[in-house]
């Protein structure tokens, strides 16, 4: 008996870690094309590379290239996100505290109203959004097509609806208690939600942070709508379709790029693999 | 008192507006004048005067070949990804949740594929369809098919990449959904003599009811609106002859919004498709939350 369920679990395992690398496989062999020249690619893409040093080669290439401007799109989309990040957690953190504390109809309203936009497709929005971007920074003087600011307030827009939702659930079943005697003891408001609410919600922060940093690393329509090709601030995603737009046959470069596309988001879910899969499950549960 | 109520007052709308004001700039207005823009015709270069044209957009949209076409193959796309994202994410979460080595390893590379950008997984997508399966085909003897030059097989493509891309994630609402199945229902079950079959037919699947609604509606919402893979694995694709006109092949609905504007140069149009396309979504998600939920058991 213990014998064939040992042996049972042994073809599962063996099963199991195939169907996984399987899942792998299409990311392997960007690694081994990567390292190859482009006639290599082609003649015999299944292949190992002859020689790793190729890669490096490749990589030098897209990371020094003008033309995909690799190192300020690195940067840029390091920029987007981590201020997305900041701003989207915080007033979101803000706006839910307040809109759940004050228990009036006005708060009642806007909290319908964020949580109702989640269901609006990006697609009925975008166009008008340029052209609103585009007047209405005309009329402030500010840029807000092609430039950080626009794209930073878009992030923030669309961002805060799921956030501002998640933050109220978690405030909710925080005791008001709390919060009442920091007030006795001559807390104002605002230091109230500092100190003492903004800490306690940290794994909300923590959920946050990871579903809009995914969401916003990986985004392309927003940033090829609001920043547009071309423009001085481009974002990895921007960066390699502009690049596949121009050089779509040449698939060691190709590989080379999407290697270094790939590096900073696989580092990143190696490294935090737990919270990052529950993050993303426990935003969709709620 | 009242001073520290309106001072409550005060700090209600300090904290609020800034998510308020961005919300409005980017969602409320631009909402507002998309409605307004599909009954007009606005073009959206900078264009001196806006004309109302009542519902000629809505009609246009509904005799427009493209988009007739890309509510087809979406509607085809959808149904399909529902099936194939489910069916290999529930076999997958019943795979990892036995007790397997490995499977923590297994649950990780299932699940990488959704942190990565649809865009990049297009491209890489791409190669593997034209460089390297035609290798393989080649190596084992089968005839070597180009799937992105065929209209029906680059579709079959864009379902297959879902599946890769988003069956992981599916699989971990299952997993949540499996191990909140109470450990003394199924031993109950067992000494009362249900074999394995009975219990996860008659206890399991009912108690996951919840994670199915889920993962149909996460599914549902997701395939409809797929853009970043088409775009990039197939963008407009290859011809096609649909209702005596030669059409884009995979052009799945949020691709043939975006291009009535980008290429055919008719944002009016395009907003209203992208209204229709916004209700259709609507409707179709309540109506498969109901369906589904109604299945639900209360323990």
């Amino acid at each position: 008996m213990t014998n064939k369920k040992n042996r049972n679990n042994i073809i599962a395992s063996i099963i199991t870690i195939i169907i996984a690398l399987l899942f792998l496989f299409p990311l392997f062999m960007v690694l081994i094309n990567a390292s190859k020249t482009n006639s290599a690619i082609t003649l015999t893409p299944l292949k190992m590379p002859d020689n790793w040093a190729l890669l490096f080669k490749n990589i030098k290439t897209i990371w020094f290239d003008p033309n995909v401007g690799y190192q300020k799109a690195l940067f840029s989309s390091f920029f987007v996100t981590t201020m997305s990040l900041t701003l989207i957690t915080i007033c979101s953190a803000m706006a839910a505290w307040a809109i759940q504390r004050s228990q009036s109809k006005k708060s009642t309203f806007f909290y319908m109203m964020f949580v109702a936009a989640m269901v609006i497709p990006f697609q009925v929005v975008m166009f008008p959004l340029v052209r609103w971007f585009n007047v209405l920074g005309s009329f402030l003087h500010v840029q807000l097509l092609r430039s950080y600011i626009g794209i930073l307030i878009a992030y923030l827009g669309f961002g805060c609806s799921l956030s501002i939702f998640m933050f109220h659930g978690f405030v909710k079943s925080i005791p008001i208690g709390i919060e009442e005697a920091a007030e006795i003891d001559g807390a104002s408001r605002p230091k109230v939600f500092f100190s003492i609410i903004l800490p306690i919600l940290k794994p909300t922060v923590v959920t946050v942070i990871i579903l809009n940093g995914i969401w916003i690393w990986n985004d392309y329509l927003l940033p090829f709508l609001v920043l547009g090709k071309g423009s001085p601030v481009q974002t990895i995603p921007l960066a390699v379709a502009n690049f596949a737009g121009a050089f779509l046959k040449q698939w060691d470069l190709m590989m080379a790029a999407i290697l270094l596309a790939l590096i900073p988001i696989v580092i990143v879910f190696v490294s935090l693999q737990k919270h990052i899969i529950k993050g993303m499950v426990d935003g969709s549960i709620k | 008192m009242k001073s520290k109520k309106s001072r409550e007052n005060g700090t209600f709308w300090l904290f609020v507006m800034p998510a308020l004001f961005a919300f409005c700039m980017v969602q409320i207005v631009p909402m507002i004048m998309g409605i307004y823009y599909s009954f007009t015709d606005w073009s959206a270069s900078a264009q001196a005067k806006i004309n109302f044209v009542g519902l000629a957009n809505y009609a246009k949209a509904f005799q427009d070949p493209t988009f007739l076409h890309s509510a087809q193959i979406t509607t085809i796309y959808t149904i399909a990804s529902i099936i194939l994202v489910n069916l290999i994410g529930f076999g997958l979460a019943l795979l990892v949740t036995s007790k397997i080595k490995a499977r923590n390893f297994a649950r990780a590379a299932f699940f990488l594929p959704n942190v990565i950008g649809g865009i990049i997984l297009g491209y890489i997508w791409q190669f593997l369809f034209n460089n390297l399966f035609p290798e393989i085909a080649g190596a084992l003897g089968l005839t070597k098919v180009l799937w992105l030059a065929n209209p029906d097989l680059a579709l079959g493509a864009l379902i297959i990449v879902n599946a890769w891309q988003y069956s992981g994630y599916i699989m971990m609402i299952y997993i949540a959904g499996i191990q909140n199945v109470p450990n003394e229902l199924l031993e109950a079950a067992k000494i009362d003599g249900a074999n394995a079959w009975h219990r996860f037919k008659s206890i399991t699947i009912p108690m996951i009811m919840p994670s199915f609604t889920i993962s149909l509606f996460l599914t549902l919402t997701n395939s409809f609106k797929q853009f970043d893979v088409n775009i990039s694995l197939t963008g407009p694709g290859p011809a096609k002859l649909y209702m005596g006109k030669l059409i884009n092949g995979t052009e799945l609905l949020a691709q043939n919004i975006s291009n009535t504007s980008l290429v055919g140069r008719d944002t009016a149009l395009a907003q209203s498709k992208a209204i229709i396309f916004f209700v259709v979504l609507v409707v179709f998600s309540l109506i498969q939350v109901r369906i589904t939920s109604r299945k639900e058991v209360e323990l």
